[in-house]
């Protein structure tokens, strides 16, 4: 297959850690099935750390196989480890996705970061690395379009 | 080997063993330039005017009516920019429709920047456009109507008689793409009244890099290609000799053909449907199911994206399409899907699979077999279900 590499073909077709968490600390959603994807994922937190991480994601190949890359990743890090995850390591870690799809790696960064923010808003948490981020930021552009690049 | 089944048929076709046998000696042997004086020259010429007369036959025009492009895109390009460019002494308005080929879309957008007026018509919620809605959009500087035959994405089959009919009435020429229906639906350019109508060899089992347009005779249209006087001073450049050849043996076969394969992918589209239907829940065959090419079906399964479900089938050996956003370059979903009205999250789940001569019942049964584990795979990754619902506002 010439779209996708090997790893992005791998995790798309046997994606890890498919599903909800019954009882999570923490939830996030991004994206929009009116823009082509949806990410949404739930987190368990123990001490501070990271200790399981579902997602459900609606969504094209790439889309998924960040999703699952991207809550790898986040499993066994402490939440401000988690927060220095960026789009760039979800992509390394894939091996690249091509130029149009690299949103789709930015959709996972997102959702994670909405999931912690939910987790920090429940259980009165500050971590340096939420400042600034609003998940509610780009809510208003779901009646007006989907603006790919700035997922 | 792993099995391949192809069912994009309207992206393009295999060439037909008969139509590549014929094309072979004129790449090697008889590779006289048609122009040429010669005798070799002069089989060339013979060899162009005997495709021009197979493809005539096909359908219902003068031989001298046909003047062979590089594809169906160069045709509709020809056409429509030409025939609105020379009569823009009458007047700069042009109608086309919502659901056109991008061929005939950004050639009527190019024509908007060089001063033209364009209206794009609706179509209904099956596709189709309204002939009353043509008629009131013509206006005294309406030069030019073009509407497609029949459509890529969703397979309907146009009014043309009627819409022809109408741009008659108010003397305005009328083009129509008819890349899709050629060799899928019995076309009598001249019984329907047909001004300009562009064809391409590659849906009809022969070569890429070949199309045509179809003149009506007395129909004054200049020329888009200025050079040695090929194509009757229509069209220069040297012709594609295989190519037409190919595209004349394709056509012959087709003719001959028509009934049975009308028939027979019919009844094999019709089978997937209802196997579809009765065996996948949550899912809608987009445009009309009576008026439309034999092989198309269009199916949305809901709460899946079309990419992630073309991949997997792929991994599986089969090929279809999608209008999904996340397939086009452009990430944005099918205009022609769109133009139905039909939300953007429904078009996103959008497949399209296109049977075509070589498609067996064995291969449907497969694909569908493919395609029941491939939908329940993605439907238990996604966000969305029937149970929660599509959440669109709910998102952030």
């Amino acid at each position: 297959m010439a779209l996708y590499n090997e790893t992005v073909i791998s995790h798309f077709t046997n994606p890890h850690n498919v599903g909800e968490l019954l009882e999570p600390d923490g939830e996030g959603t991004y994206g929009s099935p009116v823009c082509g994807d949806m990410m949404k994922i739930s987190i368990k937190v123990e001490n501070d750390v990271i200790v399981d991480a579902k997602f459900k994601t609606f969504g094209c190949g790439s889309a998924i196989a960040s999703s699952s890359v991207a809550t790898d990743m986040i499993i066994g890090k402490t939440i401000e480890e988690a927060l220095n995850v960026t789009n760039k390591d979800v992509l390394d870690e894939l091996g690249g996705l091509p130029a149009i799809k690299v949103h789709c790696s930015v959709l996972a960064d997102h959702a994670i970061r909405s999931a912690i923010y939910d987790y920090a808003q429940k259980h009165g948490k500050h971590y340096a690395g939420l400042d600034g981020f609003d998940p509610h930021a780009d809510a208003d552009d779901h009646n007006h379009g989907c603006d790919m690049e700035n997922h | 080997m792993k099995r391949q089944v192809y069912l994009d048929y309207s992206a393009t076709t295999p060439v037909k063993d008969e139509v590549l046998e014929k094309m072979i000696p004129y790449f090697t042997q008889s590779f006289g330039n048609p122009s040429s004086l010669y005798t070799i020259g002069q089989n060339s010429k013979q060899a162009i005017e005997e495709a021009r007369e197979q493809l005539a036959a096909l359908i219902g025009a003068d031989p001298k009516e046909i003047f062979f492009t590089s594809s169906g895109t160069e045709a509709d390009n020809w056409a429509v920019i030409e025939a609105a460019e020379s009569r823009k002494g009458k007047g700069s308005h042009i109608i086309t429709s919502k659901i056109e080929h991008h061929a005939l879309l950004h050639s009527a957008e190019y024509l908007e920047k060089r001063g033209f007026d364009v209206t794009y018509l609706d179509v209904d919620s099956q596709g189709f456009v309204d002939p009353a809605a043509l008629e009131a959009a013509i206006t005294e500087r309406t030069t030019l109507i073009s509407i497609m035959f029949a459509n890529n994405e969703i397979g309907t089959i146009e009014p043309i008689a009627e819409l022809a009919a109408i741009a008659k009435k108010h003397n305005v020429v009328f083009h129509t793409d008819a890349v899709q229906a050629l060799g899928n639906v019995p076309i009598d350019a001249h019984a329907l009244g047909i001004d300009l109508m562009s064809v391409s060899a590659h849906k009809i089992y022969g070569p890429k890099g070949v199309g045509a347009l179809y003149i009506r005779k007395g129909l004054p249209l200049p020329s888009h290609m200025h050079g040695g006087g090929q194509e009757s001073k229509k069209r220069s450049g040297t012709e594609n000799l295989p190519g037409i050849v190919g595209f004349g043996k394709a056509a012959e076969l087709a003719r001959e053909g028509l009934a049975e394969h009308i028939e027979q992918v019919t009844a094999l589209r019709n089978y997937f449907i209802n196997r579809v239907r009765a065996e996948i829940p949550d899912i809608h065959v987009n445009g009309d199911i009576e008026r439309r090419l034999p092989g198309n079906a269009n199916i949305t399964f809901e709460f899946i994206e079309g990419e992630a479900l073309l991949l997997l089938m792929d991994l599986d050996g089969i090929c279809i399409s999608t209008g999904s956003a996340c397939s086009s370059a452009s990430l944005t979903p099918s205009h022609v899907l769109t133009a139905l009205g039909m939300p953007a999250e429904i078009i996103h789940g959008s497949i399209r699979f296109t049977i075509g001569d070589f498609t067996t019942k064995d291969d449907l049964d497969y694909t569908i077999e493919r395609l029941i584990h491939n939908v329940e795979k993605l439907r238990g990754i996604s966000s969305v279900s029937k149970e929660k619902g599509w959440q669109i506002y709910g998102a952030v």
